[in-house]
């Protein structure tokens, strides 16, 4: 037997060409194109009166100045509602280029084009905008009290309330023997990868076709976009997405306007035309997440039993609702983690306000649940005295009584059912791993000493693998390389070497003579995208199950050419080979030759294939009806449901009695993702989200003063974590196989940045024995919080 | 408003080369548009994310700060200049590679031009020392746990290939 590559330590076959600064990002390409800079408003909400371009037009370079006069055909209209949703009776989204007014600093309102980026800039900065200002709406409050609209006829702010229960939630609470409301809110932070949003675009005007390279999340559905706004056949548009820097969920938002005024321009111009994101521009007018405001109140008795919750919740969407309701749905749901209180209500307001619109970003509204739930738990087990894994547990769903139904709808329009997990022994991991119950002593002791420190806790359970399908292409060569594609995209996740793996075991061959191909639409048409966790589940699957079906292709020419029977053989190191007789073997190539009868030998390889190369049965045709030439296939993975991972992490911390400075002195992640494809890439993926954890729950927030500026739209003044802020991580894995695909796995992308918050409000609840109820949270917001808690009226927790 | 192009010559990665750059032209631009090696990444051009740097004479520098024509005469090293004699993974890179210290590598080239002129001053660094190293590149893929192994990774293979060379009687 080959050796197995699902579940190694494979080092990535991405790396040598990234180390080696033989990547190609976005900017990487089109070093000719023409380049585009725009014109944002500086203001949060006004009508445009005037756009005098006079000024720049006497610069030299200029190639075009666009504005939404300028856009025509479905251009014209507004950009599309990607997700629409029932509830959703107040949806808007921009126009390409702003039309008569803006609604948010950032907005897009002229675009430059020039012979390089700098006269791009030049120019922009000569065209004089007039505006009429407006009111702007800033922050959940303002846009709750809807003294002033963002859009007009949309009254009080609100595009969508949206309410699901189970149960009697109100007639469970009101019996509960304990009862508690509280309040809740999280701030704003965003993606942010190191690589900003960039579109190239190249028109052929020979051959009437488009090829577009974006930084994307989504190839396919851009295409689609693009074709459907240019007016174009789809067949004549392909995009082609480059190595991406890093994406967490900002860049499967699309179209973004760039997305298509690139491409209408460069078809315009019949010449290609890039544009580049600055860091500033990703600030304003890309992408944020996470505000939320969420009132509470919940019964439990007295073993700390939840027994009702009712939830209520308002969500700042920003100016324009261009991807639904997607994220406030996914924070109604997720938030019952492992639990499964007798009751759950749950509404949410999703509100508009004059600041960048809100899109996932990964965690995608489960940080936002996750501390909510997990707040109610510290609350219980405050109130009652007791240790605050015990009141989890308690709570836990069994592993028994999977697959739980919670009677909600998900975020992909199906039952909220979870398929597998085993809460209690990943809690008894985490437990064992971090010293639960050790610690008390060590907080003691260290309190003795002067210091404050705190622990802390946190459970989860996202929902991964969302559909509808991905699916997959594998093609053996005839040099027997394997050649597979998947149609989502990649930004980082090592997708190459994971679908190398899976595809390796399956038809015998080496991870180095696989080469993996994502987010390419002449390779692969047909795919969703990545987000969700969902890449491993979705196109591991899909490439799995399509491997299967060229390996009994494989097997069945073989058996033909060996003169074996299909169920003597195997296949070890690209060769097949009739099991214990190795010797009787024909090597995969060879195979892939055979599968295609050939009329002409354009190489060595295809001489053997030709109709006078023998052994070719004259009574059947040389392709059986039913069949098809090469040694290919091509298959999809298209589940009923999405699969359930879940995790748990504890975290220590120190405050500092003086200055109120927060350091993390421990943080542990008990995570179960199902089987695990990569360790070492799983891994990978929990360190970085536990640091986008760490940065939402300490460092980030996107400060918007009362007149709608993003006044930190800086990497120096947006604080997202070095080295020295995110602590060294200590992980241990439970694998529960989901029963739903053929590979047993769960979505492993996102999981880390969800319980960052929670645990780490909870550890610093811990050490100063005060409330926690808004994050982020630092060290000047605790200071004030200890001046509200004068020490002799604190409780030990 | 025609802008006058400035000659400079720069060693590039061991290679002189010349180009005719506006005043203003960024180092960054000038080594990734001008002289085509885009191995550098541009993340923010305002001198905080470090995935721009590169080694001028030698020094970590922020190549979105400087001036094309201030590196005018410099010798210049980028990540494509960190591979072995041969064109190999050099050790910082094999390195990345070992421990998984990259995931999107949009950040990676400014990590490993970094390191490679730290692990000249400090070849046998400590944890502490590896973590300080870094802690001026921003990372938003990895947690950085991974990149700290990789800087003392990097130095232990330095120290096999020299103790290789010695071994072998050749000047290490
Ligand atoms: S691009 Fe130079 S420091 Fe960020
Ligand atoms: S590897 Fe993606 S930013 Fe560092």
């Amino acid at each position: 037997m080959t050796t197995k590559l699902f579940g190694q330590r494979v080092p990535r076959v991405e790396d040598p060409r990234l180390v080696s600064g033989q990547g190609r990002y976005l900017d990487d390409l089109g070093h000719d194109a023409l380049a585009v800079a725009f014109v944002r408003s500086p203001h949060a909400h006004a009508r445009i009166t005037d756009i005098d371009v006079t000024a720049a037009l006497d610069v030299d370079g200029l190639v075009a100045i666009y504005t939404y006069d300028d856009l025509d055909g479905r251009m014209a209209e507004p950009l599309p509602l990607l997700i629409p949703h029932p509830t959703l009776t107040q949806g808007r989204t921009p126009y390409p280029l702003a039309n008569g007014e803006v609604n948010h600093v950032g907005e897009a309102i002229a675009m430059v084009v020039a012979t390089d980026r700098y006269v791009a800039e030049d120019a922009a900065g000569l065209i004089e905008v007039s505006y009429d200002f407006l009111p702007p709406v800033v922050g959940v409050e303002a846009a709750r009290e809807a003294v002033d609209l963002v859009h007009e006829d949309v009254p009080g702010n609100v595009a969508a309330t949206y309410m699901q229960e189970t149960g009697d939630a109100a007639a469970t609470i009101a019996a509960a023997a304990l009862r508690a409301r509280l309040q809740l809110s999280i701030e704003r932070s965003a993606s942010m990868p190191m690589e900003g949003k960039g579109v190239h675009a190249r028109w052929d005007d020979d051959d009437k076709s488009l090829l577009v390279n974006t930084s994307t999340q989504t190839s396919t559905s851009v295409r689609q976009a693009i074709a459907a706004k240019l007016s174009l056949p789809v067949d004549r548009v392909e995009v082609v997405t480059p190595d991406v820097g890093g994406g967490f969920g900002v860049k499967i938002m699309h179209p973004w306007p760039e997305e298509v005024l690139v491409p209408w321009a460069a078809i315009r111009l019949g010449a290609p035309v890039k544009w580049v994101e600055d860091r500033r521009e990703h600030f304003i007018s890309s992408a944020h997440e996470r505000g939320q405001l969420h009132e509470v109140e919940f019964g439990y008795d007295e073993d700390g039993v939840l027994l009702g919750l009712s939830v209520e919740f308002w969500h700042d969407h920003g100016a324009y609702t261009p991807y639904g309701l997607i994220v406030p749905i996914i924070t109604s749901t997720q938030l019952l983690g492992p639990y499964k209180p007798r009751a759950y209500r749950v509404e949410f307001h999703s509100l508009y306000t004059n600041t960048v619109i809100v899109t996932p970003y990964r965690g995608a509204g489960r940080p936002q649940g996750c501390f909510v739930m997990e707040r109610v738990m510290d609350y219980i087990a405050r109130d009652l005295d007791l240790d605050r894994a015990v009141v989890r547990e308690r709570n836990f769903i069994q592993p028994d009584e999977m697959p739980y139904d919670h009677g909600l709808i998900f975020q992909d329009g199906r039952p909220l059912i979870y398929d597998s997990g085993d809460f209690p022994a990943s809690m008894a991991m985490l437990k064992s791993l971090v010293g639960w119950d050790e610690f008390v002593a060590q907080r003691d002791a260290a309190r003795r000493e002067g210091r404050r420190v705190g622990i802390g806790l946190a459970c989860y359970v996202e929902g991964t693998g969302v559909g509808p399908y991905e699916g997959g292409h594998v093609r053996v060569e005839t040099d027997g390389t394997v050649v597979v594609s998947t149609g989502l995209t990649t930004q980082g996740q090592g997708h190459q070497t994971m679908l190398a793996q899976i595809v390796g075991d399956e038809l015998g061959v080496p991870v180095d003579r696989v080469r993996v191909t994502t987010g390419d639409t002449r390779r692969f048409k047909y795919a969703v995208g990545t987000f969700a966790s969902r890449t491993a589940v979705m196109s591991g699957s899909a490439v799995a199950l399509t491997a299967r079906k060229v390996r009994a292709k494989a097997l069945r020419i073989a058996a033909d050419a060996l003169e074996a029977s299909v169920d003597d053989l195997e296949i070890v190191d690209g060769r097949v080979q009739v099991k214990g007789s190795p010797s009787a073997q024909i090597d995969l190539s060879t195979v892939a030759v055979l599968s295609n009868p050939l009329r002409y030998a354009f190489d060595d390889a295809a001489r053997r294939a030709t109709q006078f190369a023998g052994r070719a049965d004259p009574t059947k045709p040389p392709v059986d009806p039913g069949d098809e030439p090469g040694l290919e296939g091509t298959d999809y993975y298209s589940p009923t449901q999405s699969t359930f991972a879940n995790g748990m992490h504890a975290v220590i911390v120190e405050t500092d009695p003086e200055t109120a400075e927060i350091k993390i002195l421990r943080y542990c992640v008990v995570h179960d993702c199902g089987t695990v494809i990569n360790p070492m890439i799983v891994e990978g993926q929990v360190h970085g989200g536990v640091a986008q954890g760490v940065g939402g729950a300490l460092y980030e927030r996107m400060e918007y003063d009362a007149s709608g500026q993003l006044v930190n739209a800086s990497f120096m003044d947006f604080l997202m974590p070095y080295a020295s802020e995110v602590p060294s991580i200590e992980i241990d894995h439970l694998q529960t196989p989901s029963p739903l695909n053929p590979l047993g796995v769960k979505g492993a992308g996102e999981a880390g940045v969800i319980p960052g918050s929670a645990a780490i409000a909870s550890a610093i609840e811990d050490a100063e024995g005060f409330p926690i109820t808004a994050m982020p949270i630092s060290p000047s917001e605790l200071f004030a919080l200890r001046a509200e808690h004068p020490a002799p009226s604190r409780r030990a927790p | 408003m025609t802008e006058t192009p400035h000659d400079i010559t720069l060693t590039l990665n061991g290679t002189p080369r010349r180009l005719s750059v506006p005043a203003r032209r960024l180092l960054s631009d000038a080594i990734r548009h001008d002289a085509r090696l885009t191995g550098t990444h541009v993340g923010c051009e305002h001198g905080v994310c470090g995935a721009c740097t590169v080694l001028v004479d030698g020094q970590p520098m922020r190549s979105c700060l400087m001036f094309a024509v201030s590196a005018d005469g410099a010798e210049i090293t980028t990540t494509e200049g960190c591979t072995t004699a041969t064109g190999g993974l050099g050790p910082v890179q094999q390195a990345f590679r070992d421990c998984h210290a990259l995931q999107c590598g949009f950040c990676t080239p400014g990590f490993i031009t970094t390191i490679t002129a730290f692990l000249e001053t400090n070849p046998d660094p400590t944890e502490d020392e590896a973590r300080e190293a870094i802690g001026g590149n921003l990372c938003r893929c990895t947690g950085y746990q991974n990149i700290v192994a990789a800087v003392l990774r990097a130095a232990q293979i330095q120290r096999e290939q020299s103790q290789l060379q010695g071994e072998q009687g050749q000047p290490a």
